[in-house]
Formats: C-alpha cells, structure tokens, sequence
C-alpha cells in the first residue's frame, strides 16, 4: 500500500475554501488539470454515493466515486472507479483545518492505494506533485487574488 | 457544560525542530511566559507517559499535570491537570502537529475541554484560549527565531547585535580574475529584513565576471565583493524577518552581489529554506541555474511536448539543467558546445543532437534536425552568433537572450523580426523570484525535479574562497563543465 501525503496553507478560512472544493463536480472551476466534469445519472453532488465523470487535460477519463462527505469536518473522501493511470484500491481524502490565529486554513490532500511494482515513484510523484499540490497551488493563486 | 478551546496556528519551522521542543514535557518553563518553574515529580522522565509535571507560574499559581499520551509518530501529545489552584476541571489538552509539506512549515492544534464553577466559563476559556496557548505560541516562535532550542542542545548560539569577523574576497578595482583577493571583514548584526548567513558553498557564475570587469559598476561599485548566490545556515534574523529562524539551512539568490565571503547579510525576501536531501554545494552549483531553467520553460518558453529547443552552451551549468528538463518534460532539444569532450557531457544530458561549433556555425545543422527550425532558442553567446540564431529560429520562434558571451548585442530591429513573426526576450531572474513565495515555489520545482531524476545533480568544479581568481579563469577559459562552485 502507498501512502501520499501532501499539505499547505491557504490564505482565506476553511468556510470559504470549503465553498469552493465541496462540489465533488467542481474541479474544472479550479483544478488546472482537470477539463471537464460531470455527475453520472443525474445525481446531485453532494449525494454520497454519486460518481464524478471526468476528463483531464490530457484526456484521460477519471471515474470517481463520493465515499464520505462532511460539512462539519470540512472534508471529503473519495476512491477511483475508472482511469489511466493504473492504480488500484485507490481511497483518497482532502481535508480542511481552520488555522484559528489569522483566519487561514489548513489543507491535508491524502491518498492510498496499490500499483504495479515499479511504477511507485512515478505515481507518487503523479499524484502527490501533479495532483495535490497543483491543486494547492491553483487554491492558493485563487485566493490571494481576493 | 464541558467547555471546549481550541487553537492553531502555522509556525515556520520543520515538523522534527517545532516537536523536539514540545514532546519535551518538561520545557515550558524555557519557552513559555507563563511559566516560572516546572519540573517532572518523582525523578521520572519527562518522555515517561504518565509522569507528572509541577508548574508555578509567573501569577503565582501552582498547577500539576500529568503525561496521558505521546506519540512520536503522529506528533501528539495529550495530558491532564490532576492539581490546580485554578479552577479547571476535568481538563485534558492535547497538542497536535502536522506538517505542511508545501514549505516544509509546521501546522500546531491546541485543544483542550474542561469544566469550571458556575459564573466562570467565560474567564477560564479566555484564561485558556489566550493566556496559555496563543500566547505559547507566540513564545515558541520567538525561542525559535532566537535559537534558543539549538542553544539548548549545546549549539553554539551568536548574539544577534554583534558583528562578526568573515573571510571575503574583495577588490579595489575592475579587471581581470587577479583583481580577486581574500581579506578580512565584519559583518554587522542583521538590519531590519535581513538575515545572517553563515556560507559553506557560493555558486560562480558568468554574471559575476560582467561585474569583476566593471561592466555594471552601478551594481556592484568598489571596493566590491561579486557573488549572487550561495548556501549555507542562518546565524541569525533581524527585525521583521518571517518564515527563517537561526540554524535553518538556507541558500540565496541576492540581485545584491557580495556573496564571495564566509558570512554575509542578504534580504530574507531572497531566501529558500533547505530540504535535508539537498547539501550546500548542489544548491550553490543550481539555485540561479535550476530557477532560470525553470522560468525559461515554464514562463518564457511554455514548453511542451514536441516543442523545438535550440540551447547554446550545453554543456555549461545552465545549459545542461535546460536540456535535461525541457527533455524530460518532452521538448526535443538540440545543443551547442564548443568541443568534442563537451559534446558527450550534452548528449548526455539529452540532447538529441550536440553541434561542436566553435566558430558559431550552427544554423546549417540545426535546420538539418528541425526542419522549419527552433521554437525556442536559449542564447547566451550574444552578437557574434546574431545571424545564426536569427537564420536557426522557426517562424513565430522565440529567441531569448541571457548572456553575450561574445559581445555585446547590436539592437535589434523590430522589422527584422518581422520576418519570421519572431519574439525576443532578455529577461533577468529576478522579475521572476519577486514576491518571496514565487522564489520558494520555484526553488521547490527545482529540488523536486532533481528528486524525480528530470534534473540531475550538477557536476561541480570546487575551488576554495581564496581561490576565486582561479575559478574566474576557469569559467573564462571556456573549459569547464558544469558548475562552478566556491567553498568555504
């Protein structure tokens, strides 16, 4: 099992940031690598159980599906049904913290999952880097703008 | 009702130095205000769970606490007051770190629940909130900033007001690498911004011979010491400095030359906290070199997959990080060098093609590879080379000079570059590391890249401080590979 931790710190409170990740179909709206995003079956996206049907920018088709959600927690787990990059078992979790002492959050974006031996890093690097921490960087430039 | 506080806050230290302080359940009275004196009962130890703690506080107060649970793995720690002169009761803390991988930063929770008498909740939460642990936190950051943990531990700790003596290469007129020469300095106590910097390695580049021979005095007026860029440990921070606290290794890239000296002051706006799995010399030999890299393929040339690089001096310091990167992330890339030994080190590094052009003919070639010629080219050689960039560029290229190795460009006429839809850039790094945090984005591309494999460690020429005129002459001589680096 591979372990993917990734952290920042955003500069506006988790209440606003929340606002805007808690779309399970909201990624195009701030994730630079994602294209597109729809809801499979009419679901709303704050139903848990409902499927996110994605493309990245590159094309690839992503299909995940909504594990837990909690407004209260701030935080939203979820695992991949469908996609190209060969992982398995993969349960990922992103997770807000308000930082009480000047009205900033805390952002954890964690994953676990299993791949063909070898491939370890590269997926690591994938999603850790690519994934995570692009979209922190993207949440980050979001909200300093404001 | 159980009463609830909870506080956080971000401390810009690594996770291992903000926790060595606090799994110390003995160390409050070191850092925190509040506390006048604590010691552990019973001649336990103070990372024995269920020891107990006897605080007295400043107020007079008298509080014992006991250890219910530390954990090293997750950075926790919970404990309980078992005796107070205060009223709270049923009190159980716990104290949380995470960290903050973006940044290498320190997230810290705080939170307690208690009881109080009737009447008194609202005093004893505040009492809570803000007496103990926001104002913990604001003295933990200063015991940091102060070094007092590293004292601690028997480091050596310099008074932050004092000057210190240094070794710096200096010179008293403009000319060639003779004019380097090592004397004694001081360096004062760091002004507001600044912070001290005790260096081991200090990266050589070709810029700093532009200002050894006087070609931009504005910057670098006499006496004058060149230098752009070195690592090394914070000795010390002055007023106003966030984010960089006393032994944090650390490496700078300073518009400010000066960097030829065993410590010096720079603007903490221009520096990068260390990871561990880079040491000094890599980040003296790739700081300047791995950020310009990163901004000519990311900002300037927006490189992708396909993308046609023409990349002189490849098998200098920047030219090597350009093609290894711009090839990993799918550009085709073809090199210039000067001879056949560089030549090897460039296809090493992945180009697809090296051109040995001692003369600066190369436009023949690269069209012979590229077809219609280069989207991008990286240009440190300057005029005499003007032609054959121009002729090796593809329509709507974009020619982006760094340097003038052979001398000084002639202006360019916007109607030529008509011809060929072409754009020319002559950027300077330092529009691209303002503010601080695009610096450490950047830095933190580089180090990662060299993590992945898509950069590779440099190979470095090390010569010692004294010997800065040597190094001067190597660089000029055209016979080095890779990077230069000075060390102290």
């Amino acid at each position: 099992m591979i372990r993917i931790y990734v952290s920042s710190v955003i500069d506006a409170s988790a209440d606003s940031v929340w606002s805007r990740i808690r779309d399970f179909n909201g990624l195009p709206g701030w994730h630079p690598a994602i294209a597109d995003s729809r809801i499979e079956n009419q679901q709303p996206a704050d139903r848990v159980g409902c499927i996110r049907h994605f493309h990245t920018r590159d094309g690839g088709l992503i299909r995940e599906r909504l594990l837990a959600l909690s407004d209260f927690d701030f935080a939203c787990t979820y695992e991949i049904l469908e996609s190209p990059m060969g992982v398995e078992h993969y349960v990922a979790t992103l997770k807000l913290t308000p930082v009480t002492d000047g009205g900033r959050c805390f952002a954890e974006w964690s994953a676990e999952f299993e791949c063909a031996p070898g491939r370890e890093r590269e997926l690591s690097d994938l999603i850790g880097q690519g994934v995570f921490q692009g979209g922190f960087d993207a949440l980050k430039k979001l909200f300093s703008r404001r | 009702m159980l009463q609830k506080v909870v506080r956080s806050t971000v401390i810009d230290a690594p996770i291992e130095r903000v926790w060595d302080v606090l799994r110390d359940f003995n160390s409050h009275h070191q850092w925190h205000e509040v506390v006048q004196e604590s010691r552990i009962e019973v001649g336990r130890q103070s990372s024995q769970v269920g020891c107990v703690r006897a605080f007295r506080l400043k107020d007079g107060n008298f509080i014992r606490e006991q250890l219910l649970a530390l954990d090293d793995r997750e950075y926790r720690s919970t404990y309980c007051i078992v005796e107070a002169t205060v009223p709270l009761r049923r009190y159980v803390a716990t104290v949380t770190l995470k960290p903050v991988t973006d940044g290498n930063r320190t997230f810290w929770h705080w939170e307690s629940t208690f009881a109080t008498p009737p009447g008194e909740e609202r005093r004893l939460r505040d009492l809570v909130a803000t007496g103990v642990y926001e104002a913990g936190f604001e003295n933990l950051r200063r015991h940091l900033r102060q070094g007092m943990d590293l004292q601690h531990r028997g480091a050596a700790v310099m008074p932050s007001a004092l000057p210190v003596s240094c070794r710096q290469v200096r010179q008293d007129r403009y000319g060639g690498p003779e004019v380097l020469t090592l004397s004694q300095g001081e360096v004062p106590a760091p002004g507001q911004g600044e912070v001290r910097i005790v260096q081991r390695a200090i990266g050589v580049n070709y810029f700093d011979i532009y200002l050894r021979r006087g070609l931009i005095p504005a910057l670098m007026p006499l006496p004058g010491t060149p230098g752009m860029e070195a690592a090394g440990t914070v000795l010390n921070v002055g007023d106003g400095v966030g984010g960089l606290m006393p032994g944090d290794r650390v490496a700078y890239l300073c518009p400010q030359p000066g960097a030829y000296a065993s410590i010096r002051n720079v603007p903490a706006e221009t520096v990068v906290r260390l990871p561990a799995s880079i040491d000094d010399e890599v980040a003296a030999a790739l700081l300047l070199k791995g950020i310009t890299a990163d901004y000519l393929l990311r900002d300037l040339g927006r490189v992708s997959s396909g993308q046609r690089w023409l990349v002189h001096a490849a098998a200098g310091g920047l030219g090597l990080a350009v093609c290894a990167w711009a090839r990993a992330l799918g550009a085709r890339v073809i090199g210039t060098v000067s001879s056949e030994s560089k030549a090897r080190i460039a296809r090493d590094a992945g180009c697809e093609d090296v051109i040995v052009a001692p003369n600066y003919q190369f436009s023949r070639a690269v069209l012979r590879s590229f077809g219609q010629g280069a989207d991008v080219i990286v240009d440190g050689l300057g005029e005499q080379a003007r032609d054959e960039n121009f002729a090796s560029l593809a329509p709507a290229g974009h020619w982006i000079s760094l340097g003038q190795a052979t001398g000084a460009l002639r202006p360019i006429d916007p109607d030529w570059l008509v011809a060929k839809s072409a754009s020319f850039s002559r950027p300077v790094v330092f529009a691209y590391t303002q503010p601080r945090t695009r610096l450490v984005e950047r830095a933190e591309r580089v180090w990662q890249a060299l993590a992945q494999g898509q950069l590779r460690a440099p190979l470095i020429e090390r010569h010692g401080l004294e010997h800065a005129a040597r190094a001067h002459e190597r660089l000029e001589s055209r016979q080095t590979t890779g990077a230069l680096v000075l060390v102290v």
